[in-house]
Formats: structure tokens, sequence, C-alpha cells
């Protein structure tokens, strides 16, 4: 069955090029749902098959499903980190080990729900099937990025990722936000690539190879050179750890390259939900946590990682509870919630950092759906000022979303308290300096994320509806297409957790365990992974954590029950803080001063230098010198060529002047002349004889 | 006894005579504005080269000068015929036969 495991990529791909090329314009909608969601739910299928598989299977070695060989050794001779030159060899292949199993699982699985949502939530758009079509070819660019057996293959579907982003988001091409939005989120992406790829060159010079095995295995066996002082004062897997974070950051939207997410809620929700949400922004915890033996052994990068996960959880957080746009409340909790995944990540606790992607994946896609679906039957509205005493009139989705508030919040039983409580644990019990910074800096986002999510909760459903009230008889709830995915991923966003309920409750955390593998382990160093708390102490920080997401919640609930009014008058109380968030910390307007206005000027220097002296210098220079070289030319030509053709000219009309006189036309003369002629040569005969 | 001899007439003095009327032949030429006269002088000159031709082949005792001279006086004929037409036309064209009348090729 695991052999199958190419059919998976596959399948959508194959959706894709039905879709993209074999149906055709006026294919009705029916016959591209019915392509798009059958190949993506038969990859689901397959995956689940090969999943099931995988696990029957006793070994939990990583199996290599090897396809070709992208570039064979000898093609591309580089420098060896060694001095010696290398042959670079990259397979292109894919590869099953727990890691990414649960990757494949959580995109397979939510993607397929997800394409079934968007029938319901498209139904009617024009550009149906280039949107099934972009959502199909996402599907195969995440699987190539998760299932990928090297950096390389891992990194085709990182960019087609990119890509797929782009196009979504920049769905609604027809609005300029949503075009510059699309733009935004392409080019800050390349920022974190350039230092991906920069990396990735690092580690394909060094090893010569960027297959994940053999990268392993080089690095066990070589654990201390790669910590040797490299370049800028970092060691080599501190030079490659950084480069890898900073890519992650990028596409996973941590501080300092998070700001296009928020703007990318200009694409149709499901996109939202799917991509911004579930699935690609977390391609950067996963890189992290697949190159968890680098970032082992860069111990300073990995501190880096959670004190900027930190950090962005809690600003992101904090952003979040001004929001009054329904779906920027859901990025910048995205932005929250991924910047927990690296808390976690940093501080090598990479099964519980993987434990929340997944977990986060299921309530955050179901947010999203729910989102969605109010929005749907609102007919676009997003402003949450405008919404309010919907959970009579849409009870179904008003459950769901709030399911997935009570999981985000960390609710006991529901999906996001394991998973955060895993990480809350990990930054109480890891040995780093300022741990408990950390720790602090996590409970109280933990709080902030439940007032928020309470506060939009309680805007959107509780109070009376303050939206126009024509809008108000149209109020429906979705079709099944939407319904049947909200209720899948409710039940996900409720028992996902489960899997990973630690010791200290009495569960087994088969999550962390059966994660364990990937994690590499030298020799001498205590995993992190390990809680060093007591169960005492464990069992106290969850009911920390939860009895502050409670206060939060009935907080949130208190402010904002009967509608926006009571929030804007503590707002006014605190202006100056009201809007630094408001604004977003003004980090859009400072980038855009500095790093985006640079870049003009820079470009305009560039072009002024071009204009200036490549076109007026170099160009018109040689052009000017040509125009003098044929002046000084022409004036050769004029005077001293022409010069001697006239002269000669003017010399034999003068001879012929005087000769003319001889020609009188009397015939008497030229008798006279041929007569005296006659003589004269007869003379001289006489004479010279 | 022949009459040169009475005048003892020798080569020498045919030729003066030749001389004689060759100048004034060409001295016709030039001089007269008359194109008949022109002709006539030109006449004039060949036939004081007839006699020069003739001078010679009797010092010498050759009769070829003489045949060329019958040849001369022929090739005058037609002279004087070609002269004659072109007298002709001209007077035709110009109702005159001076030839400073005809000065057109002046240059």
């Amino acid at each position: 069955m695991r052999d199958l495991l190419w059919l998976v990529p596959l399948l959508p791909l194959l959706g894709v090029l039905a879709n993209g090329l074999l149906v055709g314009r006026r294919a009705s909608e029916k016959t591209v749902a019915w392509i798009a969601c059958g190949s993506s739910g038969a990859a689901a299928v397959l995956a689940l098959g090969v999943i099931a598989d995988y696990l029957r299977s006793m070994s939990p070695r990583p199996f290599d499903l090897h396809l070709w060989d992208w570039m064979s050794p000898g093609a591309l001779p580089t420098g060896g980190g060694g001095g010696g030159p290398v042959n670079l060899s990259i397979g292109f292949g894919l590869l099953l080990d727990p890691l990414s199993v649960v990757m494949l699982f959580v995109v397979t699985f939510v993607g397929f729900w997800i394409h079934l949502y968007s029938v319901g939530y498209m139904a009617g758009e024009p550009g149906f099937r280039r949107y099934f079509t972009y959502l199909n070819l996402f599907l195969v660019a995440m699987l190539v990025l998760v299932l990928g057996d090297g950096y390389a293959s891992m990194f085709l579907g990182w960019e087609g990722v990119g890509l797929c982003s782009y196009l979504l988001i920049g769905f609604y091409f027809d609005r300029e936000s949503a075009a510059d939005a699309g733009r935004k989120a392409f080019i800050v992406n390349r920022i974190g690539d350039f230092a991906l790829l920069a990396g990735l060159f690092a580690l394909a010079g060094r090893f010569g190879t960027l297959q994940f095995a053999e990268i392993g295995s080089q690095i066990a066996a070589s654990a201390e050179a790669l910590r040797a002082p490299y370049v800028l004062g970092l060691s080599f897997a501190g030079f490659v750890a950084l480069c890898l974070f900073l890519g992650a950051t990028g596409k996973s939207a941590q501080i300092p390259l998070y700001i296009w997410l928020p703007d990318a809620m200009a694409g149709p929700t499901p996109v939202s939900a799917l991509i911004h949400a579930a699935t690609m922004v977390t391609a950067g915890v996963y890189l992290v946590v697949r190159s968890n033996a680098i970032f082992q052994l860069a111990p300073g990068i990995s501190a880096l990682v959670a004190w900027v996960g930190a950090a962005t959880a809690l600003v992101a957080a904090g952003f979040a509870l001004v929001q009054t746009d329904l779906k920027k409340v859901l990025a910048y909790s995205t932005i929250s919630q991924l910047g927990y995944m690296f808390l976690a990540a940093g501080l090598g606790a990479y099964a519980a950092a993987i434990f929340h992607l997944a977990t986060h994946a299921f309530f955050k896609a179901l947010l999203f759906l729910a989102a969605g679906a109010v929005i749907h039957a609102l007919g676009g509205e997003q402003d949450l000022r405008r919404m309010g005493g919907l959970w009579t009139r849409l009870p179904r989705t008003a459950r769901a979303f709030g399911i997935g508030a009570l999981a985000i919040a960390g609710i006991l039983p529901f999906a996001g308290f394991w998973s955060k409580d895993a990480i809350l644990s990990a930054a109480a019990a890891s040995g780093s300096s300022g741990h408990w910074i950390l720790y602090a800096i996590g409970l109280t986002t933990a709080g902030l994320t439940a007032f928020y999510m309470f506060r939009a909760f309680a805007l959107a459903f509780l109070g009376s509806f303050r939206g126009d009230p024509k809008s108000e008889h149209h109020l429906h709830e979705a079709p099944w297409t939407m319904a049947l995915p909200l209720f899948v991923l409710a039940v996900g966003a409720v028992a996902a957790g489960w899997l990973g309920i630690p010791e200290a409750l009495g569960g087994e955390n088969r999550f962390g365990r059966f994660l364990e593998p990937v994690v590499v382990k030298f020799s001498g160093r205590a995993p992190a992974e390990h809680s060093g708390l007591s169960q005492a102490a464990e069992i106290g920080g969850m009911a920390l954590a939860l009895a502050l997401a409670v206060a939060a919640i009935l907080l949130a609930l208190r402010i904002y029950r009967a509608g926006p009014e009571r929030g804007a008058a503590i707002a006014r109380r605190f202006p100056r803080l009201h809007s630094v968030l408001a604004n977003k910390a003004w980090v859009d307007e400072i980038y855009d001063a500095t790093i985006v206005r640079g870049t003009w000027g820079l470009s305009r220097l560039a072009a002024k230098f071009d204009a200036g002296a490549i076109d007026r210098g170099l160009v018109e220079g040689a052009g000017r010198l040509t125009v003098f070289g044929a002046w000084i030319s022409g004036l050769f030509d004029r005077h001293v060529v022409d010069g001697l053709v006239n002269f000669s000219a003017w010399l034999l009309d003068r001879f012929s002047r005087s000769l003319r006189r001889v020609q009188t036309g009397a015939v008497s003369n030229y008798a006279f002349a041929l007569a005296l002629s006659a003589f004269v040569l007869v003379c001289l005969y006489a004479v010279w004889r | 006894m022949s009459l040169a001899n009475v005048w003892n007439v020798g080569t020498e003095h045919y030729l003066a005579l030749s001389l004689l009327l060759f100048g004034i032949g060409l001295f016709g030429v030039i001089n007269r504005r008359n194109l008949i006269t022109i002709l006539m002088s030109i006449e004039l000159m060949l036939n004081a080269v007839n006699l020069n031709l003739v001078a010679f082949s009797y010092q010498r005792g050759d009769l070829l000068g003489q045949v060329f001279t019958v040849f001369t006086i022929t090739v005058a004929a037609g002279e004087a015929a070609v002269g004659l037409g072109i007298l002709l036309a001209m007077f035709r064209l110009r109702q005159t036969t001076r030839v400073d009348s005809a000065q057109e090729l002046e240059g």
C-alpha cells in the first residue's frame, strides 16, 4: 500500500490537469467540483491507507520512496566545505516518517474538507474553475513539500505553495487591494526564501547532498565539526539554522516578515482556512522540526527561534484584540499561534510544536470556515461591528465557531488545551535562560487569545443584529457542502488533542512518543522533550492556564455581549495603547518608509545612474563622439578631397578659357594656322634632320 | 633643240614657279572671304603641287610623277565638285558665299 505513496500527490495533479486544461471554459460547476473534490478526496483516502499501512508495520523506520535522480553525481561540481570539490547528488523522492505522516494526514484531510466546503462557498463565482485548479495545485505543492525526501524536493513544494498562495490571495485580481496583497505576500516571502536558499546552498556545499537521510547521518557523524566557527561569528550549524529560520519567518509569518498574512485575507475565505491557517503557513514550523538536528547544534539560534516565536505570539495577539474585521482577527490569531509553535520548536519541544500545528490546523480551519459561512450568509460583510445576534439565526455555524473558539482558547477537553499545555510546560521545564519569561509570555498570550476570540464570538453571535436590516432577511444557513466540513472539523477540534494527553493526567502522550524518532538525539545531552516538572507542578500549570482562559472568556463575554460600545469605551480610556494596537504598531508604515521607499529610492538612483551615466554618458557620449568624428571626416572630405577635385576642375576651366580664343570659327584663321604649322614643322625638319 | 634648252630652264625654275603659285594660292585661301575665290586658290595650290611633281618627274626621267599628277587632277576635280556642293549648300542657307559669315564654331 505504501508503495502507492507517489499516487497521493499525483491525484490532485491530475485534477489540476483535468480542470486546468481538459474540461474547458464551458464546463459546468458540477463537473469542476467533482473533479477537484474527487481528486483531493481520493488522495485523502489513499493517504489514509498509506498511513494505516505505515502505522501497522512495527518498525518506525522512515520509508523513502526514491522516484528519480534529480541531479546525479558528477553533473555539478561544487566547492566542498573541506576544500576539495564534491559531487552534488540530489534525488527526488517521497519520505514517510512520523513527521511527514502527521503532515500528510493534516494536509490531505483538512485539504479535502476545505475543497468540499469551497464548492458551496464559491458557487456562482466567476472563476470557479480557476479557483479549483489553483486549490488542487496548492494541494500538490503542499504534498511535495511535506513528503519530499530532501531539501530540494521540499523547496520545490515550498515555492509551489508560495505560488498558489499568491494566485489565490489575488484571486479577485480585479480588486486592487487583492492584487496588492498577493504581490505583498509573494515579495515578502521572497526575502525569506532568499535566506532559505542561502542555507540550502551552504548545506549542499558542505554535504554534497540535500537528502534528509544522508544529511542526518553526516550531521550525526560530524556534530562537533559543525559547531566550529564558520562565518559572522556563527558556527556552520548556526549559520544554516539562521538561514532556515529566516526562510521560516517568511512562510510562517513571524516577526519581522509577518506583515503579509493579514493582507492575505483578501483571498476567498476557504483559501485563508487552508493555506493561510492550516497548512502552508505551518511549513516553516515543519522546516524547523525537520531540521531539528541542525537547530539542536545551534542553541543560540534555537533560543532566537523561541524568543521570536514568543514575541510574535504576544504582539499578534495584541493586534488581534482590536481588529474589527472578523478575518483579520483570525489572521492575527494565526500569526500568534504560529508564534507558539516556534516557541516550542525553539525550546526543543519539537513534538509539542507539531502537536500544536496539527490541532491548530483543525480548529483554525474550523474557525475560518465558520467565519466564511457567516460572511457568506451576510453577503460579504466582514465587519464585526455590523454583525451580532447570529446565534439564533445561524445556529450550526455559531456552534461550530464556538467549538473552534473554545479549542483555541485552551478549554479543557478541546484540542487546543492539550497542545498549548504541551508548549507551556515545555517552556516551564526548559533549562534555557529566561525560560520563565517565555512561559509568562506564553501564558499571557493564552489569556489574550481566549479574550480576543470570545470578543469576536460575542460581537458576531450575541446581542442584537447591527447590520443592514435588509440583509437580515437573507440570512440563511449554509448548504450541506459547507455544513458537513464544519461538522467534521468541529469533531477534529474537539478530539484531535486526545492523541497527546500527557502522562501527568494519566494519558500516554502518544503523539509525542510517535514523533520521538524524528528528533535526533545527540549523545550526552538530555532530550528536551521530557518535561522535568513534577506531576503536581504540571497539573498546577494546566490549572493556571485554564483558569486564565476561563477568566478571559468571561471578561470578553461581559464586555462585548451587548455590542462593541463598552469595548470602545475601554479603548478610549487607553488611547495611546489602543492606537498602537489598532495601527498594528505602524509596522507596515515603518516598512513602507524604510524598506519599500528605500528600495524605490535605490531603484530611482539606479535609474538615474542608468539614464545619466549609462545612457547619457556612455551611449550618448559614444554617439557624440561618432558625430564629432564624422564632422572631422566631413571637413576633410569637403575641403581636401572635394578641394582637389574642384581645383583640377578650376584649373581646367582657367586653361580652357584662354584656349577657347584659339577657336575663332573663322576658317581662314585655321588655314593660316595650318600653313604656319606646316612651315614650322618643315623648318624644324630642315634644322634637325 | 627644245625650248627648255633655249631658255636653259632647269628644275630650279619649275620649283620657283611652283612655290610662287603655291604662295599665291595659300594667300588666297587665308586672305580671301569669298568661298569661290578660296576654291580657286585651292585649285591653284593643287596645281602648284602638280607642277612640282611633273618637274621632279622630268628631272629624274621617271614617269611615275606624271602618273601621280594625272591622279591628282582627277582628285582635284572631285574636290572641286565637293567644294562647289558645299558652296551651293552654304549659299542656300545664308544667301551669301562669304566665309566670315560662318563662324558658329567660335569657342
